[in-house]
């Protein structure tokens, strides 16, 4: 411990102080801003929320992480940046069977992994065995079940992979195999899951199902996409940079980007207005008014496909009558929530699906059956033996601890009051607890939220299945589940999807085990230096087309 | 002399053990009493991933046969890996996390210092005079002003308005470590401030001084040559508490200003659940406390020959 203290203070003590401050001062002659020596060496700085918990893109679950494994790998398929359409990327081009169910990849051949090696099918094939390996607790496994035996090959019910849907004709050429036709299959081959790994550059660090494997430090991770993993600092940042055998010419156009587990959302605005970061991952709620007022042009909020809704314990016996539960959902004002209270864009949602999932739109009634209706809610009330709230036990609202969950859960509180003359309390949990309570089912009425991972109504809506770990709400429609597991896999074309899509939320929506509040926005501060960013609903950038340049007249 | 110097060693360091083992059995308890795991998330993996994750983990064996397990790997220097951060060990974590706390411990407590027994010096020149109450109220407020109040304001003004200094990181950028340790320093040196200023005044007092000045010696001399000595003590005796309070309390800090401390693993360990690497940081803090109370006390000993008698 360096940590020593003058035992014989001379009398400099005091000179000793002012040459400190003089010392600290001269440190400080400002120098240049973080942002434009970053422009003007092509280095992105990207505000990331948090420390990646891991880089194995079979490990690894969150949204950060997945921010950076989307620059380091490629999967077969891409998104286009703002419609999401499949886009050609590990592969050139594909063809899929008549009956949907096989689909054969043409690899390009001049695919490369980072290390200057060729990409070949095999990486793709062994990829997929090591991501169904249960030891590896892959929290996107079950993504993969639509392929031809990926389930029971999980499940340890196949002795091999071969008997899996996934064959290797030659190099360049992946066939897969699907249970029964999925045309949203091409949007899953993006998700790290999917991704091809290099099978020497895993196996030379160990066993290829080990969690604690170091293939994934830089220096040892071989990747396949624009950009190739340089650094990482634990708590401090992830540099990526410029992958030179990537087969696209011309990209990726930055050089670097440095991701910063910026969790402290009130910092990370601090640091983008002293110009340390090109782009935040959020914006906290009290800032919001002074960008759309003072700084528009930063601000970027655009529809994100997320729901943001109330979960009903319909175990709990004053929540087992659907009415009640009605009653509850059209004393919400909606409108006023979002347009008063959250202000940030965010649309009063009356299903579970964001509206235009892909084509697909909730069932037409969906919104006058739930829109804000104080009259109908009391009715109901009434019918379901409350007259006035009267005998109705005391409701809480369980939610996680944070300063937007407890304005929304205040504001319905107040509607509540008002509308229904029911009592509702709040009670606020720490994250882990509030998780924990949740699956407990010691609740009667939580906060939740879904995200959803690619484009399809289906991610929404088979949460509410019965034995679904997300659904929590003891709601259990047979119907449901029947409509979901049997009929739906027989849609042959996407418009029969669509309307069996439709039936099923139907159910959800008049069995109602959840109160739908509104659609998410996506809230972040872009320098106007980066190009190349657009805004689509799954707020995934496609990094290689980004760029940074400033505009002659910009410049400070 | 050597001897019972060595005896209080040996008895402190006794106790310490003694005390490391219940701190890690209370801390073990506690978090497995607190409600949610290492694998809860708001997206359930299912119950199969779960439970496999759980025996790669050991999750699934007895608790106290987990502890025991615990303590024999701890014992060999082993603190597991860590849960939340699959291939990176607790120990790798804390190595990679102490230099940027050390460092701003260590800036924080010179800063601290100087300023500290400086401004209490000031103080005790003029008792009652503008030079004593100025430094005085200031670190009052010093006192009161906590981390997560003066932080965000220093980056205010000096970060935002003025653009002088950076505003995170630590070592990224060129004066990046000035505000972190102001901010850290405030409190400790207004402390400082006040103990120095007391035990001057108490110094001051003493007929020795009188014969100082009789020689002829200024106020400054009188204070720097001869009281300041006696008076620090009070000093030296918070240099263990304050030490382990800047390296254990600078997570509000390292938060603020996004530093890779070990402040900020301790406190993303607890939301995480981050068992393994909890325990880590607990047991490594408590190690670091004992230590420099124990080397404060041998400090004061070599300062205070009335101690060094009474041993």
């Amino acid at each position: 411990m360096a940590c020593k203290m003058p035992l014989t203070p001379k009398p400099t003590t005091k000179r000793a102080g002012l040459l400190l401050v003089a010392l600290l001062l001269a440190a400080c002659s400002g120098g240049e801003r973080r942002v434009d020596s970053g422009t003007r060496d092509g280095v992105l700085h990207w505000g990331n929320a948090s420390e990646p918990h891991s880089l194995d893109p079979h490990i690894a679950s969150g949204v950060t992480e997945q921010k950076i494994l989307s620059t380091l790998f490629e999967g077969l398929v891409g998104k286009h940046p703002e419609s999401l359409a499949p886009i050609p990327a590990g592969a050139s081009d594909w063809q899929v069977s008549a009956d949907g169910l096989r689909y054969r990849f043409h690899l390009r051949a001049n695919a490369r992994w980072s290390d200057g090696t060729p990409v070949t099918a095999e990486d793709y094939r062994w990829a997929w065995s090591r991501a169904l390996q249960p030891e590896l607790g892959n929290p996107f496994a079950t993504m993969m079940f639509a392929i031809a035996g990926a389930e029971a090959y999980w499940r340890g019910q196949l002795a091999s992979f071969e008997l899996v849907g996934v064959r290797v004709i030659d190099p360049l050429t992946l066939e897969v195999v699907l249970n029964h036709p999925m045309p949203v299959f091409l949007q899953l081959l993006d998700m790290p899951t999917f991704y091809p790994l290099k099978r020497a550059s895993v196996e030379q660090f160990g066993s290829a199902t080990a969690r604690a494997s170091r293939w994934t430090y830089p220096g040892n991770m071989v990747s396949n996409g624009p950009f190739m993993l340089h650094q990482w600092q634990i708590n401090r940042r992830v540099v990526v940079a410029k992958n030179p055998h990537y087969w696209e010419p011309g990209a990726p156009r930055l050089n670097q980007i440095i991701f910063y587990p910026t969790e402290n959302t009130t910092t990370e605005e601090r640091m983008f207005r002293a110009g340390q970061l090109h782009y935040t991952y959020e914006l906290p709620a009290n800032k919001l008014p002074f960008y759309q007022r003072e700084r528009p042009e930063q601000l970027r909020l655009a529809p994100y496909l997320g729901s943001y809704f109330y979960r009903f314990n319909t175990r709990r016996p004053e929540l087992a009558d659907p009415r009640v539960r009605r009653a509850l959902a059209r004393a919400v004002d909606r409108v006023q929530l979002t347009e008063r209270v959250l202000q940030a864009g965010q649309l009063p949602a009356y299903a579970m699906t964001p509206p235009n999932t892909a084509g697909y739109y909730p069932p037409a009634g969906a919104k006058a059956a739930l829109s804000f209706d104080p009259a109908a809610a009391q009715a109901l009330l009434s019918e379901a033996g409350y007259p006035n709230g009267a005998g109705l036990p005391p409701i809480e609202i369980l939610y996680n601890t944070k300063d937007e969950h407890r304005k929304v859960a205040v504001a319905i509180q107040q509607m509540w009051k008002q509308h229904l003359n029911v009592d509702a309390t709040l009670r606020n949990q720490e994250w882990k607890v509030y998780l924990d309570s949740e699956q407990r089912g010691d609740f009667q009425i939580t906060r939740a939220s879904w995200i959803g991972d690619y484009l399809d109504a289906q991610n929404f809506l088979e949460i509410w299945l019965c034995d679904s770990p997300n659904n929590r709400t003891g709601w259990c429609d047979p119907g449901f589940d029947q409509l979901m597991l049997e009929t739906l896999p027989q849609a042959h074309s996407e418009a029969a999807r669509h309307r069996l899509l439709g039936l099923a939320e139907q159910r959800l929506l008049d069995g109602l085990p959840l109160l739908p509040i509104y659609t998410y926005t996506s809230k972040h501060l872009v320098h106007p230096d980066l190009k190349g960013y657009t805004t689509n609903l799954l707020n995934q950038p496609l990094f290689k087309q980004l760029w940074l340049q400033r505009d002659a007249e910009a410049a400070p | 002399m050597i001897a019972p110097v060595a005896r209080l060693i040996t008895r402190r360091l006794a106790n310490a053990a003694l005390l490391l083992l219940v701190v890690a059995a209370l801390t073990f308890a506690l978090i497995h009493a607190a409600p949610g795991g290492p694998f809860s998330a708001d997206r359930a993996v299912g119950a199969e991933i779960e439970a496999a994750l759980s025996a790669q983990y050991r999750l699934d064996e007895p608790l106290s046969q987990q502890f025991i397990g615990y303590l024999g790997n701890a014992l060999r220097g082993d603190f597991g890996p860590s849960f939340k951060y699959p291939g990176r060990e607790v120990s790798e974590l804390i190595a990679a996390g102490l230099p940027a706390t050390l460092e701003l411990a260590c800036y924080a407590l010179l800063l601290a210092l100087v300023v500290g027994v400086g401004a209490g010096a000031l103080a005790a020149s003029r008792p009652g005079g503008l030079r004593d109450r100025l430094p005085m109220a200031v670190a009052l407020i010093g006192i009161c002003l906590p981390a997560f109040v003066l932080g965000p304001l220093l980056v205010l003004v000096f970060g935002i308005y003025t653009e002088w200094l950076p505003i995170s990181g630590w070592g990224e950028l060129a004066g990046d470590k000035v505000l972190p340790t102001i901010t850290l320093a405030a409190g400790y040196s207004a402390y400082i401030a006040r103990l120095t200023r007391a035990g001057l005044r108490d110094q001051l007092a003493q007929p020795y001084i009188l014969t100082a000045r009789a020689k002829g010696l200024g106020t400054a001399a009188v204070i720097v040559n001869h009281a300041l000595r006696g008076a620090l003590l009070p000093v030296v005796a918070y240099l263990g508490p304050a030490c382990a309070g800047l390296i254990a309390g600078s997570f509000v800090v390292e938060t603020i200003f996004q530093i890779p401390g070990i402040g900020r693993f301790y406190i993303q360990a607890a939301f995480n659940r981050d068992y393994t690497l909890i325990l880590g940081l607990t047991l490594f803090f408590a190690t670091l406390i004992t230590l420099f109370n124990l080397l404060a006390d041998l400090l004061a000993l070599w300062l205070d020959p009335r101690q060094r008698e009474a041993l």
